[in-house]
């Protein structure tokens, strides 16, 4: 450590991950600059600025210690938790349903935060438990509890995708926490019989997209229509795709939501499968990063939070991905730093900033 | 056994140790989920971008092309002249295309005002756009004049979603007289498209041949559709225009059919319900196939109107029934001389002389001849169309020695002809009587027969063959579409035999006939032929169809060729309830001959007649629509003349329809709710007549 032209501030980044970031986001700025017909109004400018903002605030929660994130994680999970009740009685309220509280500047949408404060708390509960109750019902019910709770209101809302995140999150929390794995099997092979129950329990228009998803052509000009044109657009796009700007599914207006959940099947029609081989190995790139943090991790809980973030990252890329495929129901997850919108960049943005924040503080213990 | 064993395993007490070893196995599992899950995601793309490339890049390929068919131009249908029998006029009309339709409501208002559409077309609008969904045009009016035309264009800019074309319709210059003939177009049925499954036949404007002609020759006349490919949108805007293919247009179908003579046929035909046909004696291509009344296939062609339609089923004369080659009526005295040749076949000398004395004894029953001839030989006999001689000499034979040769000139014959349906009608014999009645075929069986009566039954084409073999000697089969034909063969008759046929039949007309008031106006060429008088019913008491209800008068027969020295043209004429072939039939065959070679005078002789019945066919037929339509709502004129207080407007709206109307031109308020003309009704079969007692009139 004796260069002395970077400052050790500026050296103390983590630059693999900034680099992947940067590479993704910017590719995210590209892409929707052809979504909008080559044009960086409305959505590449707007993208590229909000990318900077919440790296540089990522960048800054960076180094704020992970103590802080730990003593925070009840009272912000509390508080979070009261965001989405008001959002639930505003709703009520205004007779429609709402997901977000507008507070002016920014329209704040409670289960976003959610996903963050799910994963912390949960693992703020097991670093607390000792060792010696893992295998108790003291370590099982009350996580249960934490992710439940949002699970359910996120679900009223009707937000399916983001209320399956939540509860995914804390279950991850939980696997990692070393509850006992027959636990995990027996509740997936009674949540599997239980299915056609919750089925039945689903919005009209739920059912209808998980139909639809089932068999998308069956009503291919209809709600089936956006599994349909994204998929025509992937593959239309073949190896190499058409050529930057050259996409006719998006710029013809076929494929809906080109910039927002199906921006990967914009990308994928004018790059091919190497821009999909790409964004793919970069987010797995990315995921690997969050789990190398949690495996140097010092404490049990930047290990838990490390390795549940990282999921938390990847399952919003999964579920996209999977979606835009035609292998999952359209349930509305965009796909994070590509996606034109705020919500879900400064989600993973969030979940980065604890991470990086993490990493500095192993660095510091092992390291410094 | 404690359930929380069950539940959390054996070893309940974890240690740190434990617990970090745990997560670090735990961590290393979801690392290669991600791996795993990454791995999967990828093949599933490369699933989609590399082996399914090529479906999913044809069907990106379609969403970006909007293929627009061009409907080809139908080829023509001219005569043998090649003056025009059906063509093609350009017309215009709009469209509303309902994905382009940003203000449903605005454009259809001042679409209204600018075509000066009625609120009931407006209503209909509306009512077909809330059904039609995409690109599919839904029409607002077809055949509009130039000026509307013009204005909408103008108008196109501040009216999106409306589309002014160009289109061409089928037009019929002798109208009504082609109708049976050449068919008419129309809009492919629901049931053609799901058959063939072919976009052209949904395509705004075109139409395909329903009936007659236009049907049988559809794949010569239809042409390659043409296609205009655009870039669209999904929201249908027009990004640009890529590559055209022009349409291939149909091929022109010439005809053996003389149009002037069959336009001339059907205003002569006037008033009467009846058919003819004249055949080229040199080849058997049909000059005319005419039946009367008719319907006008510009009309049909243009969607015809309810009410129109209507008047054509209830008429009884039956203008939807094609009479010349459907209609079957019995022969009566025309098929004489068919059984003269075959008379003569059989060895009977035509010299030998039968005594008639105005009738003919068949053991206790007598059969009756017209007058009382005296002595008859074949010649006599044909002219004087003596049934005696036809009984005695009948009867020497008998009648399954004449079928035979009736047969073989064409009665009850199905000829090779593009037209949808021909009925054959029958030429009795012993065994088909056994056949269809399990009878024996008795004497008066014989005797009937061979006068035309009894179990006989000829459409007038069959008579028009025949008489057409009998004057050239061959085997000439009628034929409709001009071209090569190989020679036809000789009949198995001598020529002194065909002549004593003919030379009965010349006098007839020029000798001291039955239809000697039907000699040709013409210096040098005279028409031999042969009268015929078919009873409807039984005699009965008074009535012999000499009067009464027109529906059971006789039906008037003429068999005809000229000149008679060297035959060129052959025909026959039958005008049902005609009440006799001299009377009814022979002036119209001789009207006929005489165009032929005298247009001009046969021209003057019909305006003269016409001013007698009211104008011409299509006058009196566009009068009669127009009487149909007052007389079927006249509660409506009766209250709009009462109120006097609707509007100016209003009432020159409904002038105007009357007007279009008077015109022959298509409403197209009616046109709408038209019934599908061939599936409304059936055509009524022509009347069979029953079967007529023993014992017949002349």
């Amino acid at each position: 450590m004796t260069d002395g032209f970077v400052p050790a501030p500026l050296k103390q980044l983590p630059w693999r991950l900034l680099f992947l970031l940067l590479a993704i986001g910017g590719f995210g700025t590209i892409v929707l600059f052809s979504a909008a017909g080559g044009s960086l109004t409305p959505w590449a400018a707007s993208h590229a600025v909000r990318f900077c903002i919440f790296l540089v605030m990522a960048i800054i929660m960076s180094r704020i210690p992970e103590e802080f994130y730990a003593r925070m994680a009840m009272p912000g999970y509390a508080a979070v938790l009261i965001l989405l009740i008001a959002v639930e009685l505003i709703g009520g309220i205004s007779g429609g349903s709402q997901r977000w509280l507008d507070l002016g500047f920014i329209r704040l949408q409670p289960s976003e935060l959610m996903k963050l404060a799910v994963v912390l708390a949960t693992a703020r509960y097991y670093s607390m438990l000792p060792a010696g109750q893992v295998r108790t019902w003291t370590a099982v019910w009350p996580p249960v509890l934490l992710f439940g709770i949002p699970f359910v209101l996120v679900l009223l809302q009707p937000d399916l995708g983001t209320g399956l995140m939540i509860a995914a999150g804390g279950v991850t929390v939980m696997f990692l926490a070393g509850i006992p794995l027959r636990l995990f099997v027996g509740t997936a092979v009674i949540g599997a019989a239980a299915l056609p129950v919750v089925f039945s329990f689903l919005h009209d228009y739920q059912q209808k997209r998980v139909l639809i998803f089932l068999n998308p052509e069956e009503d291919a000009l209809g709600a089936g229509y956006h599994i349909t044109q994204s998929k025509i657009a992937i593959g239309s796009g073949g190896i190499f795709g058409k050529g930057y700007l050259n996409g006719t599914q998006s710029h013809l207006d076929y494929l809906p939501e080109g910039h927002t959940d199906f921006v990967f099947a914009t990308m994928a029609e004018e790059w091919g499968l190497l821009g999909g081989l790409a964004i793919i190995v970069a987010f797995v790139m990315v995921g690997r990063w969050g789990l190398q943090v949690a495996s140097r991790a010092t404490t049990r809980f930047g290990r838990m939070t490390a390795a549940a973030l990282s999921m938390t990252i990847f399952y919003y890329v999964t579920i996209n991905l999977l979606m835009v495929m035609g292998m999952a129901p359209v349930v509305g997850i965009p796909l994070p730093m590509v996606s034109h919108g705020g919500t879900a960049m400064l989600t993973v943005m969030l979940c980065l900033g604890v991470l990086m924040s993490i990493e500095r503080h192993s660095r510091r213990r092992t390291g410094l | 056994m404690d359930p929380l064993k069950l539940l959390f395993g054996p070893n309940r007490q974890v240690t740190e140790a434990q617990q970090q070893f745990t997560f670090s196995r735990r961590a290393f599992f979801l690392g290669g989920t991600q791996v795993g899950i990454g791995v999967l995601l990828a093949g599933r793309m490369a699933w989609l971008a590399v082996a399914e490339n090529e479906k999913y890049a044809l069907l990106a390929e379609s969403n970006r092309v909007n293929l627009q068919i061009i409907p080809p131009r139908r080829g023509w249908i001219v005569d043998r002249n090649g003056r025009p029998i059906a063509l093609n006029r350009t017309a215009f009309r709009v469209d509303l295309i309902p994905d382009r339709l940003a203000d449903k409501d605005a454009v259809l208002t001042e679409l209204a005002q600018v075509m000066r559409l009625t609120p009931v077309d407006v209503e209909r609008v509306r009512a077909d756009l809330k059904k039609a969904a995409g690109f599919q045009p839904v029409p607002v009016a077809e055949n509009i004049d130039w000026e509307t035309f013009a204005a909408v264009s103008l108008r196109t800019t501040e009216m999106p979603g409306v589309a002014p074309s160009e289109f061409f319709t089928r037009h019929y210059p002798e109208g009504a007289s082609v109708g049976h003939l050449i068919g008419y177009v129309g809009a492919a049925s629901a049931k053609d498209y799901e058959e063939k499954r072919d976009p052209l036949l949904i395509t705004p404007g075109f139409k395909i041949g329903k009936d007659g002609l236009e049907k049988t020759q559809e794949v010569t006349l239809r042409g390659l559709p043409g296609a205009k490919r655009t870039e669209v949108t999904a929201r249908g805007k027009l990004v640009r225009d890529l590559a055209t293919r022009p349409d291939v247009p149909g091929k022109t179908v010439k005809l053996t059919v003389d149009a002037g003579l069959q336009a001339y046929t059907g205003r002569r035909l006037g008033l009467e319900s009846g058919s003819a046909v004249v055949i080229d004696c040199e080849t058997g291509g049909i000059l005319t196939l005419s039946s009367m009344p008719s319907f006008d296939p510009n009309s049909f062609s243009d969607g015809i109107g309810r009410i129109e339609w209507r008047m054509l089923q209830e008429d009884d004369h039956i203008p939807m029934l094609n009479k010349a080659m459907q209609g079957l009526y019995p022969p009566g005295s025309t098929v004489k001389p068919a059984a003269a040749l075959a008379l003569l076949q059989n060895g009977v000398d035509p010299e030998e002389t039968v005594f008639c004395n105005g009738g003919y004894t068949l053991g206790s029953r007598t059969f009756r001849c017209l007058g009382r001839h005296g002595p008859m030989n074949m010649r006599h006999a044909l002219m004087k169309s003596c049934n005696t001689y036809f009984y005695a000499m009948g009867r020497r034979i008998g009648y399954d020695r004449i079928a035979p040769v009736a047969k073989m000139l064409g009665l009850g014959k199905e000829f090779d002809l593009p037209m949808p349906s021909q009925r054959y009608g029958t030429v009795p014999d012993s065994a088909w009587k056994r056949k269809k009645f399990d009878q024996d075929w008795s004497q008066s069986d014989t005797l009937n027969a061979t006068i035309g009566q009894g179990y006989v039954l000829t459409s007038p084409l069959q008579l028009a063959v025949m008489s057409a073999r009998i004057a050239s000697g061959k085997m000439l089969d009628p034929y409709l579409i001009h071209g090569q034909r190989k020679p036809a063969a000789r009949l198995p008759f001598s020529e002194e035999q065909l002549q004593v046929v003919r030379d009965g039949m010349d006098l007839v007309v020029n000798g001291a006939g039955t239809a000697v008031r039907s000699r040709l106006p013409l210096e040098g060429i005279r028409m031999a032929g042969k009268t015929g008088t078919a009873q409807v019913r039984a005699i009965k008491g008074g009535q012999r169809g000499q009067s009464g209800n027109w529906k059971y008068r006789d039906h008037g027969l003429f068999v005809f060729f000229a000149p008679v020295e060297k035959p060129r043209y052959a025909g026959a004429v039958v005008i049902e309830h005609g009440m006799g072939g001299a009377r009814a039939a022979a002036p119209v065959a001789k009207s006929m001959m005489t165009y032929l070679y005298d247009p001009a005078k046969a021209m003057e002789e019909l305006t003269a007649l016409e001013a007698g019945w009211g104008g011409d066919v299509n006058t009196r037929m566009a009068r009669k629509a127009a009487a149909w339509k007052a007389a079927s709502d006249p509660k409506a004129a009766v209250q709009a003349a009462a109120e006097g207080s609707v509007e100016d407007s209003e009432i020159k709206k409904t002038t105007e329809i009357e007007e279009r109307l008077d015109a022959g031109a298509p409403v197209n308020r009616d046109a709408a709710a038209s019934p599908e003309p061939e599936t409304a009704a059936a055509p009524v079969t022509a009347d069979v007549p029953p079967r007529p007692a023993e014992g017949s009139p002349q």
